[in-house]
């Protein structure tokens, strides 16, 4: 049964490695939100590693997409909401009144659980963010920032026919996939994740999770999950929230195979909801 | 331990348990009757013991089934997984003990008809009375989920390890003193080595154990008193 252990190890050792050495992205201190009267997140601190995959996990309602939209100041949308304590980024503190929270949509993207591409053709979903934040000073430019960010986000070729067909007209999966190529036109450095295979069937989703893999490497993501095993197979490292708490955070595979907190270990094997 | 929402996975986790009991139980009868042959110069117990193996078999086939259909319906994490992995292990474990209370019967039967040294015979059942305990010992470790009870197994087992190394010892002598010792005492060197290596196996089991409550492995160096492997005795007449 172990025959393979020494390469396990090696591949553990590396692992272990890399994490340690990953630099911090995001750091979180003391964070609470309130949707009017109530306390919707309680002193949430945690620190996101960069170029990894941070997973959110815990029941509906614990917070975690709450605190997901913090991270890009998506709360700031919604009037009755209040958000308290300290979000760095590159150890700039980005509810500074100095900051502006467009330009900061721009450095930290999102995709949401239901696709939502722009009612304009494909191109245009992607192009649309590079020309309004004026990245790009030719045609040619924003043709080769098109193409990319569809190659990178695995559409390319599907689509490289149809470039002026409308973006609605794709399958779901292609549909988040324009999603994420739209979010990487303007060059983030962060990409939020909001249940974004939770629409999908399990072939888009597969490839969905195939893309992460492949964009850690240029980008830290923070993606909120349903599923445990989602989380595993994606992420490095994963914090559970209950009850508007984060209740432990460490590597994911520790996390998986031996919590530390009772709450964490009935959560993931199905003990409670 | 909360009982899981879906209550079917539970009765999934508890059948795992109960058959590795049932394996756990046969295999120390099978011990015990071994050694009670030997003494009793029993060739028939020792051929229902031999017999029994089949069964031990089929029971750790049905727990790697279990476990595997467990795992892919369903994709367990944290307790649940590594209780399932360690029930495939331990079945291993038990299946090998199993194979080795048949191979002492086997040896039993060969020397069935033999004059049998009688201390020699003693020091082989006393070696197979602390096995026998640290068998039983471990299996309601296992059951019991108690870390304390399964680390007390791995330590001892040094001590079978040293009553080995003993009687190997004392058949080399054997065999030295009279030629015609020679097939008894070989038959009763592997049945030795048998039982020590059910020893061995208890201490694996007690590893196993140690693994599913806490989650780590036990990083400790195991104490071991095997000298076997270089023990000689001097012949008369030289150094």
């Amino acid at each position: 049964m172990m025959t393979t252990m020494p390469n396990i190890e090696l591949a553990r050792a590396a692992t272990a490695g890399a994490a340690e050495k990953a630099a911090t992205k995001i750091v979180a201190r003391d964070v609470n939100v309130y949707y009017g009267d109530k306390h919707a997140l309680h002193d949430v601190s945690i620190d996101i590693p960069e170029k990894a995959v941070t997973a959110f996990i815990g029941p509906s309602g614990c917070g975690k997409s709450t605190f997901l939209r913090c991270i890009n100041r998506m709360n700031d949308t919604i009037p009755i909401c209040r958000v308290s304590g300290r979000i760095e980024i590159d150890g700039r503190d980005i509810y500074d009144r100095s900051l502006d929270p467009v330009q900061l949509r721009a450095r930290v993207g999102m995709v949401f659980q239901k696709p939502n591409p722009f009612p304009k053709s494909i191109y245009e979903n992607v192009a649309y963010g590079p020309r309004i934040h004026g990245l790009t000073s030719s045609k040619a430019e924003l043709d080769e920032i098109v193409i990319m960010s569809l190659k990178r986000a695995g559409l390319y070729e599907e689509v490289k026919d149809r470039l002026g067909a409308p973006g609605t007209g794709l399958s779901g999966g292609q549909q988040q996939r324009l999603c994420i190529a739209r979010a990487i036109a303007v060059n983030p450095e962060v990409i939020l994740m909001d249940e974004p295979c939770s629409a999908l069937d399990p072939i888009a989703t597969a490839k969905i999770e195939g893309l992460i893999d492949e964009l850690r490497e240029n980008y830290t993501i923070v993606i909120v999950t349903h599923s445990m095993q989602q989380a595993a197979r994606v992420s490095q490292r994963t914090a559970f929230f209950h009850l508007g708490r984060l209740v432990e955070e460490g590597p994911t595979e520790q996390i998986f195979t031996a919590p530390q907190d009772k709450r964490t270990q009935d959560y993931i094997t199905g003990r409670f909801g | 331990m909360t009982d899981h929402i879906v209550s079917s996975f539970d009765v999934e986790l508890d059948t795992l348990r109960s058959k590795i009991a049932e394996m756990g139980g046969i295999a120390e009868k099978m011990l015990g009757d071994a050694i009670m042959a030997l003494v009793r110069r029993d060739a028939a117990l020792a051929q229902a013991v031999i017999a029994v193996d089949e069964r031990l078999d089929a029971l750790q086939h049905d727990v790697e089934e279990r476990a595997v259909l467990t795992i892919a319906k369903r994709q367990p994490m944290a307790v649940d997984l590594r209780e399932i992995i360690s029930a495939i292990r331990i079945a291993g474990d038990i299946e090998r003990i199993g194979d080795l209370a048949k191979n002492t019967a086997k040896r039993v039967v060969a020397i069935s008809n033999e004059l049998q040294p009688q201390k020699i015979v003693g020091g082989v059942q006393h070696m197979s009375d602390l096995v026998q305990a640290q068998l039983k010992d471990v299996l309601d470790a296992y059951a019991q989920k108690d870390t304390a009870r399964a680390l007390d197994v791995w330590q001892r087992d040094d001590r079978i390890d040293a009553l080995y190394t003993s009687i190997f010892r004392e058949l080399l002598t054997y065999m030295m003193e009279d030629p015609r010792n020679i097939s008894f005492c070989t038959h009763l060197l592997f049945l030795a080595k048998n039982i020590e290596r059910i020893g061995d196996h208890t201490t694996n089991i007690a590893e196993t154990i140690h693994y599913l409550v806490t989650g780590k492995p036990v990083v400790a160096e195991r104490p071991k008193s095997d000298e076997s492997s270089f023990t000689t005795v001097p012949v008369s007449g030289q150094q």
